[in-house]
């Protein structure tokens, strides 16, 4: 691994792309924002363009590139470019009761499935056989679709207990058709079949759109000459080293929220509080506690398509800088969005000459903002005054709902939007607007340090619960090492029991993550060192190679300073 | 009275499960989703009054014993159903007329439908419980003193086992262990019986008011709590925010506690929920608000949908409501299966409805 120098930081947001560039004491060196193009990519590249470029920043000194990418969000939501994928899952006689892909969207199954099949084998809950693996089963159902595939989702019943019936299975392809990709379900996601299955063809769908960005992120740093250590961020606000988000691409879904939280975070230097993220089109507001964003309970669904990823619990409403207004001049009849002109802001809104009243003519009429032509949203007074005020109580309502506990909190309005919030809000005690707010979630994604987790069915042996947890805390500190953290530096930083009930034999299932700081980062030049030697063979940061395949884990990059 | 269950009906049953679940139950979604599937290959599952059967028809009670977590991995196969009735017909010499949930609440009081809905037979509208109970006995056709023999249990596999036990306390501890052995779960049936003894032995109505609460939640326009309210009679205990999430295994049940602090009109107010699978008393201050055997759910605020036990967590924004039981479970040998004493609290069974009369 290149010793650490400069950091770029992309963040692909649905208006706006931003870019940063950090030095090693996480200075903001240059940032740009360039609206996000329908491709994506093309936005990327200008983003990339604009901040190297525009800064006079000696790029030649960028050691590490962190991307949070829409891309397979929005493969998903568009059905575009997604792969055929041979769904196998394994676990008859049971689960007949219910398919894969049940629950889909006829047209997105239409697009991705191949054909799928269930085929006898499958785990128990404490690691037997549900029944014999049936190997001729997949092989038939293999060269049945043979050619109609681009690549092959195999999901296990209590794979999280153990992953060797997809093992198997993976084998089986392997030896029919080749080199395709194949995703197991025990290296995506956790305990839940359906949803985890769910990921699984999903991950397995997206492996081409994200060699697409990983190709092309490369070629736009290779015309600047550059050829940094690739990472991308993941959907818990953590990280994952280039190879490893070319093999698990679901893995990236929703990675947004989460680093401008982090991002807000590293801009304060607090550790709890609200925050505010404006964007062009609508607005999150999370929780950051103990410098991380408050997770939710559900897990997310992409594209109506329900999975077991846990995102950052947010409120989300469709209030923007670029969100239209619609009603009487004089403010009767007041309607807020959903519509946003977007990218557009600078061609549409009034105070910029152009037709149309949004937000941010409504921030400039009452004061917040200084922007373009104040006197040309005088007209429409009524209406902004009465949508700031709409405006105020959507926000004070979502802050609200997001709260955890009585009392005032503090709020870190981040975003390019974030002059749409006023200085008082019921519930907020004080807002912050930290310098680069603008680039909050590029900075966040540029902040990383290493994370590792475990989340499977642990049975209680000799030594106990106490045991089981201290396994799975070992094995989270593992896989964060494994995925490049500096072993000094790694803390547990969630540890969660879920006991099963109406089971008479001990059995848990445990959720552990680990971060710490990406190794040789921060630390002196032996910590650093030290790092190198736990790193897999085969090359700096291969997260995921040398992980243990007997649970579902990952190793990935996780925000953190 | 007769109805085809259709899928808006069975959405509906699923959210009014969940909330009759009590908090445990297990999951209805895939409850729902095996019924959807059985619904489209198999046709719509008719729900018939007992009234609508002849006296002599024999009813199978049924649902899965074993582990909510088995339940969302090891899904069913869907003809579970159909073994246990091949094994109860040849047991009891006699044809199976319709099938019934032995609990109403969580996800076992769809799977039946699946089941039926598959051998082309009804279901009655009613239950063993009006709600969710963790132990097998814990139903009132224990509490109207039917026999629980035979008791048939199978796998997706085909395993059968036959059990004649004692009582129905043995009944639940045979049953447990076999279900380990099946890989965590099992489909079951006991207190197999008439219709002219369902009649006196079950709690009636209960899908009925189960897809009532469903349907008055997904018609409701702005409160639907209120709408939830109506539909139930039932006491809103508070609205908060869960502060606190307390949860240990012994002897395989799940135990713990919930607190939530009060908002809105409830500020200032402190609230505690004992939980054993599903909730069993609400504290204020050292005063029972609300215990066993009556219903005590926790909902999203709001979407008014229910929470399952092992899905509240810290920071969610839930309101608090308890809605009376069956009152059978009132009667003195209801209350010793399920009331405070038979979960080891120490103190009498007061009714929801004068406990909210006292505080309110």
């Amino acid at each position: 691994m290149p010793t650490l120098d400069y950091r770029l930081g992309i963040d692909v947001g649905g208006t706006n792309t931003d870019a940063v560039i950090l030095d090693r004491a996480d200075q903001v060196l240059a940032k740009s924002k360039v609206p996000t193009t329908p491709d994506v990519t093309g936005g990327i590249v200008a983003a990339l363009d604009a901040v190297i470029s525009g800064s006079g920043v000696d790029a030649a000194r960028i050691t590490h590139a962190m991307l949070g990418t829409t891309h397979a969000t929005n493969a998903v939501l568009e059905r575009r470019r997604l792969q055929r994928v041979a769904v196998i899952r394994i676990g008859a006689p049971a689960t007949l009761g219910v398919r894969p892909m049940f629950e889909w969207p006829a047209d997105l199954v239409a697009v991705v499935s191949a054909g799928a099949v269930v085929v006898p084998g499958g785990i128990e809950f404490d690691g037997r056989d549900l029944s014999p693996f049936d190997e001729s089963a997949v092989a038939a159902f293999l060269s049945s679709v043979a050619g109609r595939c681009d690549g092959v989702a195999i999901t296990s019943v209590f794979a999280p207990v153990s992953p060797r019936h997809e093992l198997l299975a993976a084998e089986i392809v392997k030896r029919e058709l080749g080199e395709v990709h194949v995703s197991l379900s025990h290296e995506i996601g956790s305990v839940g079949l359906l949803e985890r299955e769910n990921a699984t063809i999903l991950n397995a769908s997206l492996v081409g759109v994200a060699g697409d960005v990983a190709r092309a992120l490369g070629q736009a740093l290779a015309a600047h000459s550059l050829s940094p250590v690739t990472f991308f961020a993941q959907n818990d606000g953590t990280l994952m080293a280039l190879d490893h988000a070319l093999r698990y691409p679901v893995l990236t879904i929703g990675s947004g929220p989460a680093n401008s939280i982090r991002g807000a975070a590293f801009l304060t230097g607090r550790t709890d509080a609200l925050v505010a993220d404006v964007g062009g089109t609508s607005t999150d507001v999370g929780v950051l506690v103990n410098g991380f964003p408050r997770e939710s309970s559900q897990g997310v669904e992409i594209g109506g398509i329900r999975t077991n990823f846990r995102m950052p619990d947010l409120v989300t409403i469709a209030l923007g800088g670029g969100t239209v207004l619609a009603g009487d001049q004089d403010g009767r009849n007041i309607r807020l969005g959903p519509e946003s002109v977007g990218y557009r802001l600078l061609d549409e809104a009034l105070v910029f000459g152009g037709p149309t009243p949004t937000l941010t003519d409504a921030a400039v009429a009452t004061g917040r903002a200084r922007l373009g032509d104040a006197s040309a949203a005088e007209a429409w007074r009524g209406l902004l005054e009465a949508a700031s005020r709409a405006s105020d109580a959507q926000l004070a309502d979502a802050i609200d709902r997001v709260k955890t506990a009585k009392g005032d909190l503090t709020l870190i309005a981040v975003g390019g939007g974030s002059i749409l919030i006023p200085d008082e809000l019921p519930g907020v005690s004080e807002v912050i607007r930290p310098d680069h707010f603008d680039a909050a979630n590029a900075i966040g994604a540029a902040i990383a340090s290493v994370s590792g987790q475990v989340d499977r069915i642990f049975h209680f042996g000799p030594g106990g619960r106490k045991a089981a947890l201290e396994e799975a805390s070992a094995e989270a500190r593992d896989h964060a090492v494994a995925a490049g953290a500096d072993p000094e530096s790694v803390q547990i930083v969630e540890l969660e029991e879920i006991p099963l009930a109406y089971l008479t034999s001990p059995a848990v299932r445990i959720r552990a993550k680990a971060a710490g700081a990406l190794g040789g980062l921060y630390g002196p030049a032996d910590a650093a060192a030290d790092a190198e030697a736990h790193l897999p063979a085969g090359g700096p940061l291969h997260a995921g190679s040398s992980i243990p395949a007997n649970n579902f884990t990952h190793g990935s990059i996780r925000g953190g300073t | 009275m007769k109805r085809l269950l259709d899928e808006f009906a069975l959405r509906a049953l699923a959210r009014g499960c969940a909330i009759l679940g009590t908090g445990g139950g297990g999951d209805p979604r895939i409850g729902l989703l095996l019924a959807l599937q059985a619904l489209e290959e198999a046709g719509p599952t008719e729900l018939v009054d007992l009234d609508d059967l002849p006296d002599d028809a024999l009813i199978m009670p049924c649902g899965m014993v074993g582990a909510p977590t088995v339940h969302i991995e090891k899904i069913e196969n869907g003809g579970e159903g159909e073994v246990l009735r091949q094994y109860l017909e040849r047991l009891t010499g006699r044809a199976v007329a319709a099938l019934m949930p032995a609990e109403i609440g969580g996800s076992n009081g769809l799977l039946p439908l699946c089941w039926a809905g598959r051998m082309g037979l009804p279901v009655v509208d009613a239950d063993g419980m009006g709600r969710a109970f963790p132990l097998i006995p814990q139903v009132t056709m224990h509490l109207a003193g039917i026999d629980p023999n035979p008791g048939v249990m199978t796998d997706e596999r085909g395993n059968v086992l036959v059990f004649h036990a004692v009582s129905g306390h043995w009944m639940e501890r045979l049953e447990r262990s076999a279900a380990v052995e099946f890989g965590g779960a099992g489909a079951a049936t006991e207190y197999t019986m008439t219709v002219e003894q369902a009649r006196g032995a079950t709690v009636r109505g209960t899908f009925t008011l189960a897809i009532k609460i469903g349907e008055a939640l997904t018609g409701a326009v702005g409160d639907s709590m209120a709408a939830l309210v109506a539909a139930t009679g039932g006491f809103p205990l508070m609205s908060g925010k869960v502060t606190d999430v307390e949860r240990r295994t012994t002897k395989g049940f799940v135990r713990g506690s919930v607190v939530v602090e009060g908002l809105g009109d409830d500020v200032g107010r402190l609230l505690r929920v004992e939980i054993q699978n599903e909730n069993l008393v609400a504290l204020e201050q050292g005063k029972v608000l609300a215990s066993v055997p009556d219903l005590i759910t926790i909902l999203d605020s709001e979407t008014a949908d229910a929470i399952p036990t092992e899905r509240v967590r810290y920071g969610q924004r839930v309101t608090l409501i308890a809605m009376p039981c069956a009152p059978i479970w009132r009667s003195e040998f209801g209350l010793q299966m399920a009331g405070p004493r038979a979960f080891g609290y120490d103190f009498d069974y007061v009714p929801v409805e004068e406990l909210a009369g006292a505080y309110a």
